[in-house]
């Protein structure tokens, strides 16, 4: 079952690559990141951490190996972030405020959006974080 | 000198354009322009960079030139090729006519992967993806919607030059056909398909860019990628609220 969700998520990561054009070469790595973040979201929910912690969590992940990725094949890291966050994307919250709003349900739908906005902050608060690491990093003689 | 300036300020442009033009952060594109600028001996330049359009001055001299960029797409591999060229410029590897023919080569090359492989690519992420929230029997009916998703997008964008547009109607589409599919009783779960179908349509690099411009402290380009970000949200969700109220 794991084995398969890695799988997946990485096969997805690397198709997403291939839409934004990624050059070939590189393909396989921003899979890899996209499994690595995929599976850093998975394993934090599963050990019961609120899934706006998970996506920080697995942004700032995504984000930390891009960058080491952008280091080792002199390549720009946005190239393996964009592929590596969409999985993490709050697709299914926004599906779900979304279907409220049309059933004119907006009690319901309002908590499912402000949740959806939440993952996107945790999203770009993780690649903040890992870029703040990314400069420490750098700096180091 | 002139001269050498005004071929200096050429190459940077071209370099900035494309990069600019195939989706890399204005904040990239600014530190690469002057990075060519200084490895070409012209230290004190300055740009600023809109996702819209590139201005590029050199102090001292009185030529500054704009240009604008109206075609924008995502071809993240013309992004690394010039960031590569600028690296080797920067280690005097290559000499200004050198760093020209090889700018142009790449503005010569063709957008990425062609067509086909890329729906081929969306169709089997979309599969991927909505197996992945919803269980292995969720592959093959999201090949189909998202596949055609994803190549409606393409063709309406073609025909109808408005982004958003062509985003709200590939929504619509794959909505339709996850619904066709449901009432023909070939799929239960609606929701994690359409998801999926529609995952191929998502603004990942606007988000990333947005983020990173930000942080770069270019506040304009990163509140107008946002903006991008957003508004294609909005489109696609737009798409889907409508196939959902017709249900």
């Amino acid at each position: 079952m794991i084995v398969m969700q890695l799988l997946l998520s990485f096969v997805a990561s690397t198709l997403f690559g291939m839409i934004f054009n990624v050059p070939p070469r590189l393909l396989p790595h921003s899979g890899f990141v996209g499994m690595s973040g995929w599976a850093a979201y998975t394993f934090a929910v599963r050990s019961s951490v609120d899934s706006v912690i998970a996506t920080f969590i697995a942004a700032f992940f995504v984000a930390f190996l891009s960058n080491a990725f952008a280091r080792r094949y002199r390549a720009p890291a946005t190239i393996f972030i964009v592929p590596g966050i969409l999985p993490l994307v709050p697709g299914g919250t926004a599906f779900e405020a979304m279907r409220h709003v049309v059933m004119n349900d907006y009690n319901a739908a309002i908590p499912l959006a402000a949740k959806a906005f939440m993952i996107s902050g945790a999203i770009a608060m993780g690649l903040i974080f890992s870029e703040v690491v990314n400069q420490l990093v750098k700096r180091r003689p | 000198m002139t001269e050498r300036i005004d071929e200096v300020m050429e190459i940077c442009l071209l370099a900035g354009k494309l990069m600019l033009e195939s989706g890399g952060e204005t904040y990239r594109v600014e530190d690469t322009m002057g990075r060519i600028a200084a490895s070409f001996g012209v230290s004190r330049s300055h740009s600023y960079v809109t996702p819209t359009g590139i201005m590029f001055s050199v102090e001292g001299t009185n030529v500054t030139r704009f240009i604008r960029i109206s075609e924008r797409s995502t071809d993240l591999s013309k992004v690394a090729l010039v960031n590569h060229i600028s690296r080797r410029i920067s280690s005097g590897e290559l000499s200004l006519d050198g760093a020209r023919k090889e700018l142009e080569r790449i503005q010569q090359l063709p957008l990425g992967y062609p067509l086909w492989q890329q729906t081929a690519a969306a169709a089997a992420a979309s599969a991927c993806f909505a197996s992945l929230l919803g269980g292995m029997n969720h592959f093959l009916p999201s090949l189909l919607s998202g596949g055609m998703a994803f190549w409606c997008f393409e063709m309406m964008h073609r025909f109808v030059k408005i982004r958003f547009f062509a985003e709200f109607f590939a929504a619509f589409v794959a909505g339709g056909i996850v619904l066709l599919m449901e009432s023909a009783g070939f799929v239960r779960d609606v929701g994690n398909m359409m998801i999926g179908s529609v995952m191929p349509l998502v603004p990942g690099l606007a988000i990333t860019n947005a983020v990173r411009d930000l942080m770069a402290g270019h506040l304009i380009a990163g509140l107008s990628r946002g903006a991008e970000a957003f508004l294609t949200a909005f489109a696609i969700g737009t798409g889907i609220a409508f196939v959902l109220s017709i249900r």
